[in-house]
């Protein structure tokens, strides 16, 4: 065997190798193949605080990611946080009550969009508005109407 | 007494003067080292036995030591991350510190200092010693341009060498780190892969893992090929060039990283 044959058998290898690594990495470590656009459609909802949503952040229903929030943004009419949603097509027929929460994974995890399935005939097309929406939860708020409530609780 | 003062003071300050000049013409030495290689790169490329032979020289001989690196600098990981979250009862996302922090620092970073010392300090002595025994002098009689046939291909071979093993050492890594949090600790396999894909994203963390290596082996390979180039022709030359060559390499390759994670994970 030359020596020229034995390099490209290696630098071969390498390269094998190496797409091995890629193809291990994008679709086993990274969310490469959660990036992969899926033919979706757009959902709105205004929400008066969105906390920590970022883009990119999955919209679940039952835990199940069924889209990907793709902008937020501020609404020019009512000043409250716009957020456009990507939902996958397979779940084209989200009831037209349904409505859009802000919740928290785990206690301290990452912020994602919960949609509470309505009960209505009509499903929300593409462009619709969420009616109903719960903004995100702000701790800071929450322990000072504990504490309101609390000091009201000890006047009695 | 007064006339010693002024002349040490003058003697300090011409001190300080020529250290300033001489880093200065270093780096412009550099500069124009630079300047003459990048014409010879298109070239390189169409030589493909040329490039091909670099790359089996800078890249399939480092395989080994990168993957054993790679897989204890993983193991390594899953411990101690293992042993940390514990504390907090969530040893689940040992699979995401692993491989973020292998993906983002360690991976681009160890596998250039294993670059630099492997396959930098061989191409410095390599072309040092074409220096010394005058084979570089021999190929400009010929009229054959050594930026173009020694330089530029080892360049280009670099280039394309270690972002591949950066990508190796990650992958190895990670499996490193599952083999000893899932194998041996007994951390969930699915919560260990599934934490790992939901926090690991694919451009801001593995595309500027990939910058990274790219940055690192342009700047180790025009290190080494330059102390190699510019050697003093002496086997005491080119055994000097050889140690600057790795510890300026890594050196400039972990400050390099600092400034590239600061611009990169804001």
């Amino acid at each position: 065997m030359t020596r020229q044959i034995k390099a490209e058998i290696g630098v071969g290898l390498l390269v094998l190798i190496t797409l091995v690594s890629m193809v291990f990495i994008a679709l086993k470590v990274s969310n490469f193949s959660a990036l992969q656009d899926r033919p979706s459609y757009q959902l709105e909802a205004l929400f008066s605080n969105v906390g920590g949503l970022t883009v990119r952040a999955p919209v679940k229903v039952s835990g199940v990611t069924i889209g990907r929030v793709a902008k937020i943004s501020i609404d020019p009419i009512s000043y409250r946080a716009k957020v456009a949603m990507d939902i996958y097509n397979d779940y084209n027929d989200l009831p037209m009550d349904s409505s859009a929460s802000i919740l928290t994974s785990g206690l301290l995890g990452s912020q994602y969009v919960g949609v509470e399935i309505g009960g209505d005939e009509e499903v929300l097309a593409d462009g619709a508005r969420f009616n109903y929406t719960q903004s995100a939860l702000v701790l800071e708020s929450l322990i000072g109407r504990l504490m309101v409530s609390l000091t009201e609780g000890g006047d009695k | 007494m007064l006339a010693w003062i002024l002349q040490t003071t003058t003697r300090l300050i011409a001190g300080l003067g020529s250290a300033t000049l001489g880093a200065l013409q270093g780096l412009g030495k550099r500069a124009l080292f630079v300047w003459a290689v990048i014409p010879a790169l298109p070239y390189s490329v169409w030589r493909i036995r040329l490039l091909m032979k670099q790359i089996y020289f800078a890249g399939v001989l480092s395989l080994p030591i990168i993957l054993t690196a790679g897989l204890f600098v993983g193991m390594v990981l899953g411990l101690q991350g293992h042993h940390i979250l514990t504390t907090y009862n969530s040893e689940e996302a040992v699979g995401t510190m692993t491989a973020l922090s292998l993906i983002r620092e360690l991976g681009p970073v160890v596998a250039a200092l294993l670059f630099a010392g492997r396959a930098g300090s061989a191409l410095t002595a390599e072309v040092g010693l074409m220096k010394s025994t005058e084979q570089l002098s021999a190929l400009e009689m010929m009229a054959v341009d050594p930026m173009k046939f020694v330089i530029a291909p080892r360049i280009l071979a670099s280039i394309i060498a270690l972002p591949m093993l950066a990508m190796i050492f990650i992958a190895t890594g990670i499996f490193g780190g599952y083999v000893v949090a899932v194998g041996w600790l007994g951390v969930d396999d699915g919560a260990f892969w599934a934490q790992m894909s939901e926090q690991v994203d694919w451009y801001d963390d593995v595309i500027n893992g990939l910058v990274k290596a790219v940055v690192f082996a342009i700047l180790i390979a025009i290190i080494a090929l330059y102390e190699g180039y510019e050697s003093v022709p002496t086997s005491e030359g080119v055994s000097h060039a050889t140690t600057r060559s790795v510890v300026h390499a890594s050196l400039v390759v972990l400050g390099v990283d600092f400034i590239l994670t600061s611009l990169m994970f804001t």
